[in-house]
């Protein structure tokens, strides 16, 4: 599923990235260790997070994430809107917390990855 | 001097959070030349080297401060398993190496992209680049907030908890509390609040001395917040005093 269509169907803002909203998502991640993102998470995927520090950007980077989708309205420092439109890295925001966000995304047919 | 000997005792200023060259995020001016001048421009009389988890820079710090009476504190920002970072400081830089040894030991695999994290150069007393170390110095180490703490302590070394008043990579953003038998020798408040308005902050917090430092990662922000010891001199050792509160030691302001 493209993300604009992820981004539509459950009503997400669009923070940077708006014009690259046409990649795939392959799959999803959760969580709020980097360490663990850089670890674990699998290309294309849609990682959701409440970390709003800059470093997110470069993590989604490295490991070529579709973007970044922050939880329960978290705003993202400065640096971290800027680094994202930079990397070109698509971050969004919901006032959804983690848990309905994932389970929102599977039933539309995002998987674990 | 004795630890009950406090007549010699005088007032001096410490920065003891500050990065060099060598962490990614930090300007690539923080080199120990750099860091030595703009430290005795800004009247410090101890500072320390706190790199992402390496002391790989802080052997030349020291070296470049010799002779100036600036005295360079050997120690090391150390990401947990929890991204809780914890200041470690040392009596000298065999201690801050044998806990690098441990770190990189347990650092999670990957190799540094200088183009997303930034530069992590190993420079020399003369500023001149010695090698770029390759490691994943933003990454985390397995061990926990324990564990690393245990780990300082086990190398005579000093465990202080990194800008508790930060959301990102404190041990209160990450954990949201402090666990009873972690043995903190401190816990540092960031230069956005001074020393006072963190103690009212975190008054719950009042058993574990507060010390503020800069976190500096460029070489204005150096001596931004820097905390007065009443000590008898530039030691760990005194240090570790006044934040006990021993032997009339103490933290001024």
């Amino acid at each position: 599923m493209k993300l604009k269509e992820i981004v539509e169907k459950l009503q997400l803002t669009v923070k940077t990235g708006a014009g690259l909203l046409d990649r795939e998502v392959k799959g999803g991640y959760v969580s709020d260790l980097m360490s663990d993102v850089m670890a674990n998470a699998e290309e294309g995927s849609l990682w959701i997070t409440l970390q709003i520090h800059q470093n997110i950007v470069a993590v989604a980077v490295m490991k070529s994430l579709a973007g970044i989708v922050l939880i329960n309205s978290r705003a993202p420092e400065p640096e971290t809107l800027q680094k994202g439109e930079e990397e070109g890295i698509p971050i969004m925001v919901t006032d959804m917390p983690a848990f309905e966000l994932a389970g929102r995304l599977f039933a539309l047919g995002i998987s674990g990855g | 001097m004795g630890e009950h000997d406090d007549t010699f005792l005088k007032v001096l200023l410490a920065d003891l959070h500050i990065h060099t060259c060598l962490s990614p995020c930090a300007t690539l001016d923080m080199t120990p030349r750099k860091i030595v001048k703009e430290a005795q421009k800004k009247k410090l009389d101890i500072i320390a080297i706190t790199d992402h988890n390496s002391a790989e820079n802080t052997g030349a710090v020291m070296a470049a401060a010799r002779g100036t009476g600036l005295t360079v504190i050997p120690g090391m920002e150390i990401t947990t398993s929890e991204e809780v970072h914890i200041v470690a400081l040392f009596e000298n830089v065999q201690a801050a190496l044998a806990m690098q040894t441990v770190v990189y030991e347990e650092l999670q695999p990957g190799e540094n992209d200088e183009d997303l994290f930034g530069m992590q150069v190993v420079a020399n007393e003369f500023d001149e680049v010695e090698a770029m170390n390759p490691r994943l110095l933003i990454g985390a180490t397995r061990m926990d907030v324990g564990q690393v703490v245990d780990s300082i302590h086990s190398l005579k070394g000093l465990a202080v908890a990194a800008h508790i008043d930060r959301d990102a990579f404190s041990i209160l953003g990450q954990l949201g509390f402090i666990p009873d038998d972690l043995k903190l020798d401190a816990l540092e408040i960031s230069r956005r609040l001074t020393l006072e308005q963190g103690r009212v902050m975190y008054s719950h917090l009042k058993r574990f001395p507060f010390i503020t430092s800069s976190d500096a990662h460029d070489l204005d922000d150096i001596g931004a917040s820097p905390t007065a010891f009443r000590i008898g001199g530039p030691k760990l050792a005194e240090l570790e005093r006044a934040l006990k509160g021993r032997g009339g030691r103490g933290i001024e302001y």
